[in-house]
């Protein structure tokens, strides 16, 4: 593999560093949208003060979290914080907000990669062996149910899973963390939708690549059925699939907050409606930062895996 | 030779676009649901409001399937006795109307900058996909929890939150299809006989983007009811007394283990409307584009 020959070529590093570059500007944007939106709120001081507080103590809260100062100010202050790598207080915890945020961050990440890892898996496995056999009856059940799959609201799926799994049932924990009991249900529901929408493409990729003249050709040599499949058109099959399977790791998080907030999963979803809640600005903007680099490093991942997969894909 | 031989007269495209759904059959249920669900959300709220507001202690979370009472109980009752088939039918004026509002404004705005993108210098092209960039950088689902939040709770807020994390999709879209069209034979041949670019824009291009588009738009449709149900859900989208039915499973989740079809049948209602608008969004991909018609056109003449 010429991996190493693709890392060290100047081409790859003007485009890393175009990349960074873009992606610098839209973090920016999406920091001053949710700077000055979040601070639109109220006043954190009416939340962690008793009602009954002296103007002086308010003022004294105000003056420790930097809150006195007009907010062109606030945010100047925050932006150069931020190049030191200085994520701000959280005023709920009195701790780094980078801390809080990276704490949740980390069940998210486990929860992510499990379920990403099985969507994958599955996806690709039935969708190859649906697009082997157009219109039999195996493709057709699984198209339906692929369908079906991408049709439905995750939250409901959650709540009917806990009536019927844990209440009626009593297999699984109905929410918390601890034992591997209590991952079966959120990765079930998060499962759903992503592989539904993945195996759609993976069927529809693969067909395309089967119906090819290599294909043709190997199974004329006398390759056998497995090999076909899995070796010769998935490979060229894999490119449509994986930017879906990008996408959907994105949008993982999206579903992530529900399901977090149903199942009281401690992730980065439920971390950043909690200091919404509690407007606790700098914890929401380092959630903010944390979610969008997290997503950034991926479809960088991603753009690397084209080329790895797909040896005429240079940058 | 043509004179001796009439051209036998072509249906029009409407009726060859129904016959072709008609061939469908899974595409043709799904377009008949669909039509109901749009009855449902265009009368219903007229008709049945008093109906679907009317409490009635007596009935509190009445159990289904009770077919001695009026029909409007046939699903049950929720927590304040009100009929929740009537409920239903009422709240898919609001879920139709969130989602179409929002699918119509990101379609419009999309597809505008996308060909405005495609079409002009590089420096506008640029700025436009920077902003796309920043919508794209982040879930949009996250982004409208926490512009939410902030916002005071109303449709149109929702609305354009919603309208705008969609942009991006028909903005990219359009791009990229009319950086394609507009090298083609026949473009040029209308900028040589001097046909302005918003001519040039609207009336050679749009019409060949606009299938895609309106593809797009049916399975986005479904994304966008899915996102609002689950903002309604989280409590942040529609605010009670106006109902959607991602704001009824949210109502019902209280009542789960006592009275499961409080949200059990709203949630069946979305998931039969998302599984229709993909059904048909497969078909359009197929009918609409004149590429892969012929796969169901084949048909029609075989049978």
């Amino acid at each position: 593999m010429s991996l190493t020959l693709f890392a060290e070529s100047p081409s790859i590093r003007t485009f890393l560093g175009k990349r960074a570059i873009a992606s610098a500007i839209s973090l920016v944007g999406l920091v001053i949208l949710v700077f000055f939106l979040s601070r639109l709120t109220g006043d954190p001081t009416a939340l962690y003060l008793p009602v009954d507080a002296s103007q002086e103590s308010r003022e004294q809260f105000r003056e420790i979290h930097g809150l006195n100062d007009p907010l062109p100010v606030q945010f100047a202050r925050y932006m150069g914080d931020l190049l030191r790598l200085d994520f701000g207080m959280s005023i709920r915890r009195a701790e780094p907000a980078l801390d809080s945020v990276l704490r949740g961050f980390k069940w998210t990440l486990q929860l992510a990669l499990i379920t990403m890892s099985l969507v994958t898996v599955m996806a690709i496995v039935v969708g190859s062996l649906a697009a082997f056999r157009v219109g039999g009856v195996f493709d057709r059940i699984a198209t339906f149910c692929s369908l079906i799959a991408a049709s439905a609201p995750d939250f409901w799926i959650a709540i009917v899973a806990i009536v019927v799994f844990s209440v009626n049932l009593g297999w699984v924990p109905t929410s918390g963390t601890g034992t591997v009991w209590h991952w079966i249900l959120p990765v079930s529901v998060l499962f759903i939708r992503p592989f539904g929408l993945i195996l759609q493409v993976v069927r529809g990729s693969m067909i395309t690549a089967l119906s090819s003249a290599y294909v043709k050709t190997a199974r004329a040599k006398g390759v056998l059925d497995r090999p076909i499949i899995f070796v010769h058109a998935l490979r060229n099959a894999l490119l449509p699939v994986i930017t879906v399977i990008g996408d959907q790791a994105a949008g993982l998080l999206n579903g992530a907050v529900i399901v977090e907030t149903i199942f009281g999963f401690p992730g980065v979803g439920k971390v950043m409606i909690d200091a919404i809640l509690q407007r606790d600005f700098a914890v929401v903007l380092a959630a903010v930062m944390v979610t969008a680099f997290a997503i950034f490093l991926m479809n960088l991942l991603i753009d690397i895996l084209y080329a790895v997969l797909d040896p005429r894909i240079r940058y | 030779m043509t004179d001796s031989q009439p051209v036998r007269e072509l249906p029009s495209k409407l009726v060859q676009l129904l016959r072709m759904l008609w061939r469908d059959k899974l595409a043709c249920i799904a377009a008949a649901f669909l039509l109901l669900v749009i009855c449902c959300a265009l009368f219903g709220p007229m008709m049945l409001e008093d109906l679907a507001t009317k409490q009635n202690l007596r009935g509190r979370n009445a159990p289904p399937f009770d077919f001695s009472k009026n029909w409007t109980f046939w699903l049950g009752g929720d927590a304040l006795g009100r009929p929740l088939l009537a409920r239903i039918i009422v709240a898919a004026g609001n879920t139709m109307m969130v989602a179409a509002g929002a699918v119509f404004c990101s379609l419009l705005i999309g597809t505008t900058l996308g060909m405005i993108a495609g079409y002009t210098s590089k420096l506008t092209s640029q700025i436009i996909l920077r902003l796309a960039d920043v919508i794209m950088s982040f879930p949009s689902l996250l982004l409208a929890v926490i512009v939410l939040y902030m916002l005071p709770a109303s449709v149109g807020n929702l609305v354009i939150v919603l309208a705008i994390t969609r942009i991006p999709v028909y903005l990219r879209t359009a791009r990229a299809e009319v950086l394609e069209i507009r090298e083609r034979m026949f473009v040029q041949a209308a900028r040589v006989m001097g046909a302005s670019t918003p001519r040039i824009i609207f009336r050679h291009i749009l019409p060949l983007v606009f299938p895609t588009l309106i593809t797009i738009a049916t399975l986005d449709f479904a994304f966008v009811m899915l996102a609002e149900s689950s903002l309604s859900f989280l409590g942040i989208g529609i605010q009670p007394p106006e109902i959607t039915w991602g704001l009824m499973v949210a109502q019902g989740r209280s009542y789960l283990t006592s009275a499961w079809w409080l949200s059990f049948w709203p949630g069946l209602a979305i998931i039969f409307t998302t599984l229709s608008l993909n059904l048909l969004s497969n078909w359009m991909r197929v009918a609409l584009d004149p590429q892969q018609r012929w796969r169901l056109e084949m048909s029609t003449q075989n049978d």
